[in-house]
């Protein structure tokens, strides 16, 4: 029995971990991708100019009211209509990460109004430009007040790469899929997969634990 | 003929329809020390914060330090945002609610603004902080955080941290509202202590007996125009009836002997 699983681990055990290297990838890209979107969508939510506010409104509300799956699809299947061929792996980067850009956004406007205005304020009457403002008052404590929701959040991307099986992206749910095929053992390959999935996403929280503990504000 | 160091001509501001300053015009002279007191909507932190653009004016003319600025929108002279950083680091400001920056310690909040505007070496800045620092009496608390130190403390390392961009004109707006009472004199000493040294300095205050034993000048503000402008002895002897009544409204509630002594006047 226990020879048995050494065995079957030293079959299959490689071919898992570079599955869950290509996860790890794919998510500390696609959290990439989110932070950029996210930010660029927060702010474009506070701008002075119209058209940007509405832009920033619009991705956000079409994001969060459509299927991932859907702009998975969207991104890897539409875009080579208009010419734009990614490779499987890019097109998931980019379609995850315009979509957790989305509640990044939302995250980052939630922490945006809880700064009081004389923070702002204190930084500009010293003579710093308001993105300079932006850059070394507002957004570090900001940070610091979304931690523990942008961890959840990144835990979220990181399950969700899993769609990324629909786009030939081999990653752990489509490698299990294939020995599944071969195999006909379904139970033994996804629960390895989750198992994998909860070490991931166990060290995900603990790192956002010891970021949370670091850069805690004083009080 | 003292030299000017501020000139502010016809200011206008409204927030809305409500005009909140009807054409304020001010000289300010190297070395004074002016206190505006006024009822709570008279538009005197208004006005004081229009001085550095923080809110600003919808027309109106403002001279300082070879910086020439007209607020009419479509004046050529209408400050860039490059003209108004320039204003801004020459013009400290604190502020009611001290808005020291809670993730920076206390020497970071002082040093932030010199290292990066003025770009002073950080040794050199590191030590005009602690000299301020000592100063002020709370070197030993440079690295803490904002959120260990008393609201006056707080509030006196907020002007350490105006005064470590150099200014020559220092704005403080309503410094002491926030502060337990007894918190509120080692604010003011330090205050006095910087009129001493001859720091030009616009005070909106309430606190009336900072005014008459600090200031050199006060400013009496009502309903967006300055009432009364004159010595402090104007607070003995109000010309109008709006003083009067206001100050009769202040010292009603001020018992004796409070606020007494932040150390004589200059001049």
């Amino acid at each position: 029995m226990i020879t048995d699983f050494i065995g079957e681990v030293q079959i299959y055990g490689p071919g898992f971990m570079l599955a869950a290297w290509t996860v790890f990838w794919l998510t500390i890209l696609t959290i990439v991708v989110s932070w950029v979107c996210g930010l660029l969508a927060a702010l474009g939510h506070r701008s002075k100019v119209k058209a940007v506010r509405m832009l920033a409104a619009f991705y956000i509300w079409f994001v969060r009211g459509t299927p991932t799956l859907i702009q998975v699809f969207i991104i890897y299947f539409g875009l080579p209509q208009f010419g734009i061929r990614l490779s499987p792996f890019t097109a998931g980067v980019l379609s995850l990460g315009i979509n957790s850009g989305a509640y990044v956004a939302e995250i980052i406007r939630g922490g945006l109004t809880a700064i009081p205005r004389g923070q702002t304020e204190s930084s500009l009457a010293l003579g710093f430009s308001p993105a300079e403002t932006m850059r070394s008052i507002i957004l570090p404590q900001v940070f610091r007040i979304i931690l523990p929701s942008i961890t959840n959040e990144a835990i979220s991307t990181l399950k969700n790469t899993s769609l990324l099986s629909t786009i030939t992206v081999v990653e752990l749910t489509l490698y299990a899929q294939t020995l599944i095929a071969a195999t006909f053992r379904p139970f033994e390959f996804y629960i390895a997969v989750a198992v994998i999935y909860l070490v991931l996403t166990t060290f995900l929280t603990q790192l956002a634990a010891w970021l949370e503990r670091r850069y805690a504000l004083q009080s | 003929m003292p030299e000017h160091i501020l000139a502010l001509r016809d200011i206008h501001k409204s927030f809305g329809e409500t005009q909140v300053l009807k054409g304020i015009s001010l000289n300010v002279t190297a070395g004074e020390v002016v206190s505006i007191i006024g009822a709570s909507g008279s538009g005197k932190s208004t006005f004081l914060r229009s001085i550095n653009g923080l809110e600003m004016p919808q027309s109106g003319f403002l001279d300082f330090e070879g910086l020439s600025f007209d607020y009419h929108p479509e004046s050529r002279f209408f400050p860039t945002a490059t003209q108004l950083q320039a204003l801004r680091k020459k013009v400290g400001m604190v502020f009611q609610s001290y808005n020291l920056w809670p993730h920076m310690t206390v020497l970071q909040n002082v040093i932030h603004a010199p290292i990066k505007l003025l770009k002073l070496p950080r040794a050199q800045a590191i030590e005009e902080a602690e000299a301020l620092l000592s100063r002020i009496g709370l070197y030993e608390k440079r690295h803490s955080y904002p959120a260990r130190l008393s609201g006056g403390q707080q509030q006196r390392v907020a002007i350490a941290r105006a005064l470590a961009m150099k200014p020559s004109l220092m704005l403080f707006d309503e410094v002491t509202s926030a502060l337990d009472p007894e918190l509120v004199h080692e604010v003011l000493v330090l205050m006095a202590s910087l009129a001493r040294e001859g720091m030009t300095m616009l005070v909106v205050t309430h606190e009336i007996a900072f005014a008459r034993d600090v200031s050199s000048r006060v400013l009496f503000f009502d309903k967006g125009v300055i009432a009364e402008d004159g010595p402090p002895e104007i607070l003995r002897n109000p010309q109008s009836d709006r003083l009067r009544q206001f100050l009769h409204r202040i010292l009603h509630d001020e018992v004796a002997g409070v606020g007494a002594g932040y150390g004589g006047t200059q001049q």
